[in-house]
């Protein structure tokens, strides 16, 4: 298997692919295929990315991939936008990505480079998000040695990445880096590792483009069976107790308006996933929010009493489920994917459908015939009896600061339309997606699957490089602030004015909370001291530190001052701006499914589980 | 839990196999046997994997590797329908004593000698995996000195092929 891949054998297509060789045969070269320039490795990269129409690069230069960095300095198309972390990089390619629908690109040399690119690859390939490494490696002559900064990045992100290369001839570039960017892109979308060796950037080799692609294995099923789509639409249109169970599939695939139309023509009710929020619109009298461990009491509960599931591009995760076994127990289900692994995965699907979930909503409102509203009347009332009575809500503490929910609400109700929210991982990142209210699709951008502490700085700076023209918002915990703030440096610097709310409680929030609810309020290890409180030291001032990384710092203690120090950095537009806002330790996130239960164990609120005793209609 | 064959054709890339195994060991799944070698077409090898698992795992390992890029075709074999065979060299001990019982038990098997010494011989022979646990069993007495095994290969019966190689063969590679 080890094969070196040989050289091309001669040959009319051969030919075509090299037509710079001089003893290659030609019997048909294509009208100027001769004039194919001779470029080095490096140059190659930067047409290809120039080819490819990549606008940004995030990246650090090292001693492997410093070759492609001369030809990018040329680059009038490809601005290249130099982190401070490789982590930063690749997050910023996510983020770069989910705001613009493009294939985000983030370089980083060899080595360590190379390993601090690992949690942003695995993150994207959670999340299906479409990214290309670009990293150097040591030259071709070094690699098995233990060289200087050698890292097998290949085989170590083979487990996290879609596909991924090690370019061992200079001649490959221009069709690794298309085929790169189509298998990032297409199908179920993910994250492209392309490693190249020094001595290979620094070489010269013919640049032919476009590249003929050569994947004879890949072939992502877009269209749906038509048979698999009329089962499906007949069950929608029999079923009494129906929800749409939408995934981040329908987000990546752009099938939004197509998702209302089937909602509206259906009568179901609609849940949105953690990866799917503002896939539908959370004010639309049929949405239910969102289902899982921190969902709503109606869409966790709809989930478990349906007899129709109609997964969208959504995979069953965990989080959703609960305690899978226990899991909607009476329900068929139709199972919608582009990615035939997940069907069946988790969940047995009644009607399996393979295929892009806009081609498949779209040929299920076709093969639709309306069973008559009336059979969801039951069904209608039991969601809005528990609607009314368990809404999304909070108790605000009495311990003399702003709420987080409150914070968080009031972010998202003096936010320009159309802002795009990304977060970190925890508390902040739940009460971001229950209390801002998301109207349309990438609009709110987080780490879902690998759930990536850190995740928001860098992604809100791809975010903010990809729509210039919007307000990003970066929602973050005090945890997760301290892992990624150094990007401010990077925003600063390169003109990327995000904003970014600091829900400071002083704690890792999250792990707080269990260990409140779980561990008898042992707090090991969870208190940050970046609070004033409790005689707290407030080590990092994030005031002070957002001035030094060339942000405007601005801070609130109390809720007379949230309102105030939003309108202020609402209002800058030319410069990052982070928010201290110092919030109580003790908020919790509800309702909660705890971990490894069924989900009809939610609790609304601590100790409170909702009362299901007047659904015997259903 | 039971075993199934699986052939997979593969691009024959650098890290194909290094790609195979490592989903089987990230999902779980344990491989039986594995062998692999190029086929009638030198850009396609062909990997066949013994692999134990439930029916609802084996489908979703058999979609799991149709992901990776570079596999091109799975099929599974089954026993009735498909030939399958492993290839033994086994080292007996086989002194002048009995050296003879030794060689009438091999010729049952239709195993060949390869290498004599004044204490051993050593046998090779071919055939499905009960086969060769059976000569194993019946060699046990003598002594066995050391033993080598392949992995499965198999192929289905009949006329019709897996699939027509060109059509996954582009032609510069």
């Amino acid at each position: 298997m080890s094969t070196p891949v040989k050289a091309p054998k001669p040959g009319p297509q051969a030919a075509k692919a090299q037509p710079a060789r001089p003893k290659a045969p030609k019997p048909a070269p294509p009208i100027g295929a001769s004039a194919a320039p001779v470029l080095t490795g490096a140059q190659a990269l930067v047409r290809a990315l120039e080819e490819l129409e990549v606008e940004a690069v995030f990246g650090i230069p090292g001693g492997a991939i410093l070759p492609a960095y001369d030809p990018l300095l040329d680059s009038q198309q490809v601005r290249h936008v130099l982190v401070r972390h490789e982590q930063g990089a690749g997050h910023a390619a996510q983020g770069y990505a989910l705001a613009t629908g493009k294939v985000g690109v983030c370089m980083a040399t060899s080595g360590p480079g190379a390993t601090n690119l690992v949690t942003p690859l695995a993150d994207a390939h959670m999340d299906s998000v479409p990214i290309v490494a670009i990293t150097g490696q040591v030259a071709s002559s070094a690699i098995g040695t233990d060289a200087f900064q050698e890292a097998d990045i290949v085989g170590i992100t083979m487990p996290i990445t879609k596909h991924s290369y090690l370019v061992r001839d200079g001649e490959d570039i221009p069709r690794v880096l298309a085929e790169a960017f189509h298998v990032a892109a297409s199908g179920r979308p993910g994250p492209v590792l392309v490693d190249i060796p020094k001595d290979i950037l620094a070489g010269t080799a013919p640049f032919v483009w476009p590249p003929k692609m050569d994947l004879p294995g890949y072939r992502p099923t877009t269209q749906p069976h038509g048979k698999q789509i009329r089962e499906a639409a007949a069950l929608i249109a029999e079923a009494k107790r129906p929800v749409l169970y939408v995934g981040g599939g329908v987000v990546k695939s752009g099938a939004h308006a197509e998702l209302l139309a089937l909602a509206e023509l259906t009568g179901a009710p609609v849940v949105t996933t953690l990866m799917a929020r503002g896939a539908f619109p959370d004010s639309h009298p049929q949405h239910l929010g969102m289902p899982g461990m921190h969902g709503t009491v109606p869409a966790v509960h709809a989930l478990q009493k349906s007899d129709l599931l109609v997964a969208l591009g959504a995979r069953f995760d965990d989080r959703v489920t609960g305690k899978l076994a226990t899991f909607a127990p009476e329900a068929k289900v139709v199972h919608v994917d582009i990615d035939p692994a997940e069907i069946g995965k988790n969940r047995e699907a009644d009607v399996p459908i393979v295929g892009d979930c806009k081609a498949a909503i779209a040929a299920m409102i076709e093969a639709y015939e309306d069973g008559g509203k009336e059979r969801l009347k039951t069904w209608w009332e039991t969601l809005d009896d528990l609607r009314g009575r368990y809404p999304l809500g909070y108790t605000d503490i009495d311990d003399g600061l702003p709420a987080p929910q409150y914070v968080i609400e009031r972010l998202g109700q003096l936010a320009p339309d159309d802002t795009i929210w990304t977060t970190g991982v925890g508390q902040h990142q739940m009460w971001a997606s229950q209390f801002v209210k998301y109207e349309k699709p990438g609009t709110f951008l987080n780490s879902g699957g690998l759930g990536t502490m850190g995740f928001a700085v860098p992604a809100a700076m791809g975010a903010k490089l990809g729509q210039m023209d919007r307000t990003v918002w970066a929602i973050d915990g005090d945890g997760c602030f301290q892992m990624t703030n150094q990007e401010l440096a990077t925003c600063a610097v390169e003109g990327i004015p995000i904003k970014v709310a600091v829900i400071n409680n002083g704690n890792l929030g999250m792990v707080r909370q269990w260990q409140t609810l779980f561990y008898e309020q042992r707090y090991s290890n969870t208190n940050l001291s970046t609070h004033h409180s409790e005689g707290s030291p407030r080590v990092p001032d994030f005031v002070k530190l957002a001035e030094a990384l060339g942000c405007v710092g601005l801070r609130a203690d109390t809720v007379a001052e949230v309102d105030d120090v939003i309108k202020q950095a609402n209002a800058i537009d030319d410069r990052p701006v982070v928010v201290d806002f110092t919030v109580g330790p003790d908020a919790m996130v509800w309702p909660m499914v705890p971990a490894g239960v069924s989900n009809d164990e939610i609790l609304y609120a601590r100790d409170v589980r909702p009362n299901f005793d007047d659904e015997g209609q259903i | 839990m039971s075993t199934h064959t699986l052939s997979v054709l593969v691009e024959n890339k650098p890290g194909v196999l290094a790609r195979v195994a490592a989903l089987f060991s990230r999902r779980g799944f344990n491989i039986d046997s594995l062998a692999v070698g190029e086929t009638e077409h030198p850009g396609v090898s062909r990997i066949t994997i013994v692999v134990d698992v439930e029916a609802g795992s084996l489908e979703q390992v058999t979609k799991q590797l149709n992901k990776l890029i570079h596999v091109l075709k799975i099929v599974e074999l089954e026993a009735g329908s498909s030939v399958q065979r492993e290839l033994l060299l086994v080292k007996v001990r086989a002194d002048a004593a009995t050296r003879g019982q030794v060689i009438a038990a091999a010729e049952l098997f239709k195993a060949r000698s390869v290498d004599v010494t004044p204490d051993t011989v050593t046998f090779e022979v071919t055939g499905n995996s009960d086969k060769i646990e059976a000569f194993l069993e019946v060699l046990e007495p003598f002594g066995i000195k050391e033993l080598v095994q392949s992995g499965t290969v198999a192929l289905g019966r009949g006329a019709k092929s897996m699939a027509s190689l060109s059509r996954y063969v582009s032609p510069n590679s």
